[in-house]
């Protein structure tokens, strides 16, 4: 039964989802309508799901003193310090349980919790994301070598992308007449994601597609029960 | 002279630092050509007709905002300049944020829009694709306030809007899933209304196909470069412009990383024939 009832609700729903796409009438737009709210209602509870997650995998590793315990107790900690300023003082113009916190708000410039967004969280999230660009750099070093025919091709094919996305392929290329513009290094770039980029992306994107449609009647006829927990 | 690994390292990391910087303190101002795919995005805006209710979708967090930002601001500034009134959603829980700080940004240089009038933030909602399934069934069911705590109906530009075929046109600026592609598949295959948008440069290559003659995507904004041609196509000196050149000298600098890697291999190479 425990495995059955799932199964049955994803074949129902799953043939009525699909039914509606095709019969976009009633009683199928309406109970479509409220399987989507049912979604909406179930993801937020998954946000609160992974916010138990969250506490439960820090707590433990902190309990136990595991291998760098103190950067889990450093998230925590922050995590603890934004649900709290958000709960007591709110966020924007949303209030919290103590109101808006007018004289805090006065003091910092904007309310604890958007304080702390503005001036710790998106400096340090857009940091994290920059640190890429040092990666990238170094593994293009060491990793980017001539080898054979297929990656003297992807070089050239990269270095024409790399300049042409930038103010020097317009300034190396620019001088070119109007009949060779499409040597201009823009244009080349431009060219190369246009055609073979396209070509090879619309190959993956149908293969993808129908891998889709695949799994989701696997999923749909109760042939793939990997979802269910365990099940092979 | 043999450099470590971790020498070597050292030394990238260095010189790409100082090579970032160094354009960001003191601006070269280099200029960038306007690619077909932000012109596109340009004229959907440029044609679309004054007072028509458009939906800009921040679907990105502060980690994309130093592309996805700009990229905003400007499309905000343009949809302002043309008399739009501009509705904010977010399919990522910090978009809200972020679009608070792009409308005030934008806001200096437009006092008069108010909000309830010329532009309104709706907040984020949970669901992606199916979300944005809901918005074209009915708009105030998935939004019933706005961040403001406003009721839907007593929003003053939101008066004629119920669904998704009601606005002229959705931008999407978006760093993932849920994002450009979930609103292109239903917003535009299903409601036929048009999308444009903007991504992050590594992601962009992926949506390059949609763009075609059936207009699946009204152009596409991609990454920084997209962003500082859309600011020189609305006459605007912002903050993409002045990053494009340090992402020039960094880009000629991994060009310069990779010529010299393989100078050193085939350097390895003969030492190791011989």
């Amino acid at each position: 039964m425990k495995r059955s009832l799932p199964l049955i609700f994803a074949f129902v729903v799953g043939v009525i989802v699909l039914l509606s796409e095709f019969i976009p009438h009633r009683p199928f737009n309406q109970i479509v309508s409220t399987l989507e709210q049912w979604f909406m209602i179930i993801s937020g509870f998954a946000i609160l799901l992974g916010q138990i997650s969250l506490i439960r995998m820090n707590t433990h590793k902190i309990y136990h003193r595991l291998p760098d315990w103190q950067y889990h107790l450093a998230g925590l900690l922050s995590f603890a310090m934004m649900l709290i300023f958000g709960l007591l003082w709110g966020m924007q113009e949303t209030p919290g349980l103590l109101g808006s916190g007018a004289g805090i708000a006065a003091q910092l410039g904007s309310k604890p919790f958007d304080y702390l967004f503005t001036n710790a969280y998106m400096p340090l999230s857009a940091t994290l994301f920059s640190l890429l660009a040092f990666f990238i750099a170094s593994a293009a070093y060491r990793a980017f070598i001539i080898r054979g025919f297929e990656s003297n091709l992807l070089m050239i094919t990269a270095v024409i992308v790399i300049i042409g996305r930038t103010s020097i392929g317009t300034m190396l290329t620019g001088w070119l007449p109007e009949s060779l513009e499409f040597w201009h290094i823009p244009n080349l770039a431009d060219f190369i994601m246009e055609y073979p980029n396209s070509a090879a992306q619309r190959a993956i994107l149908i293969s993808a597609g129908l891998g889709i449609v695949g799994s989701s009647l696997r999923i749909i006829l109760g042939i793939e029960r990997s979802y269910l927990g365990g099940d092979k | 002279m043999k450099l470590s690994a971790l020498a070597e390292r050292r030394i990238i990391y260095s010189v790409l630092f100082v090579a970032v910087a160094l354009p960001l303190i003191f601006p070269i101002g280099w200029t960038t050509e306007v690619s077909e795919y932000t012109r596109m995005a340009y004229q959907l805006i440029e044609s679309t007709p004054e007072d028509k209710v458009v939906i800009i979708s921040f679907d990105y967090d502060p980690s994309t905002m130093t592309e996805l930002q700009p990229m905003s601001e400007a499309m905000i500034e343009h949809a302002f300049k043309k008399n739009h009134k501009v509705i904010a959603t977010a399919l990522w829980p910090m978009g809200v944020q972020m679009a608070e700080q792009a409308f005030s940004k934008v806001l200096l240089d437009y006092p008069e829009k108010t909000r309830g009038e010329d532009f309104v933030n709706l907040g984020y909602k949970v669901g992606g694709m199916v979300t944005i399934q809901a918005m074209g069934r009915s708009l105030p069911e998935v939004f019933p306030k706005d961040t403001q705590n406003t009721p839907f109906e007593e929003i003053p530009m939101l008066k004629n809007v119920r669904r998704l075929k009601d606005v002229a046109y959705i931008s999407s600026l978006s760093s993932g899933v849920p994002g450009i592609k979930e609103w292109m598949m239903v917003a535009r295959d299903n409601y036929q209304v048009p999308v444009t948008g903007g991504c992050t440069a590594v992601s962009a290559p992926g949506f390059f196909p949609y763009v075609n003659e059936q207009r699946q995507l009204y152009g596409l904004l991609g990454g920084l470069k997209g962003a500082s041609e859309y600011e020189s196509l609305i006459g605007r000196l912002g903050s993409a412009t002045t990053k494009m050149d340090a992402q020039s000298i960094a880009h000629l600098l991994i060009l310069i990383f990779i010529a010299t890697g393989n100078i050193k291999a085939y350097k390895a190479k003969r030492r190791k024939k011989s």
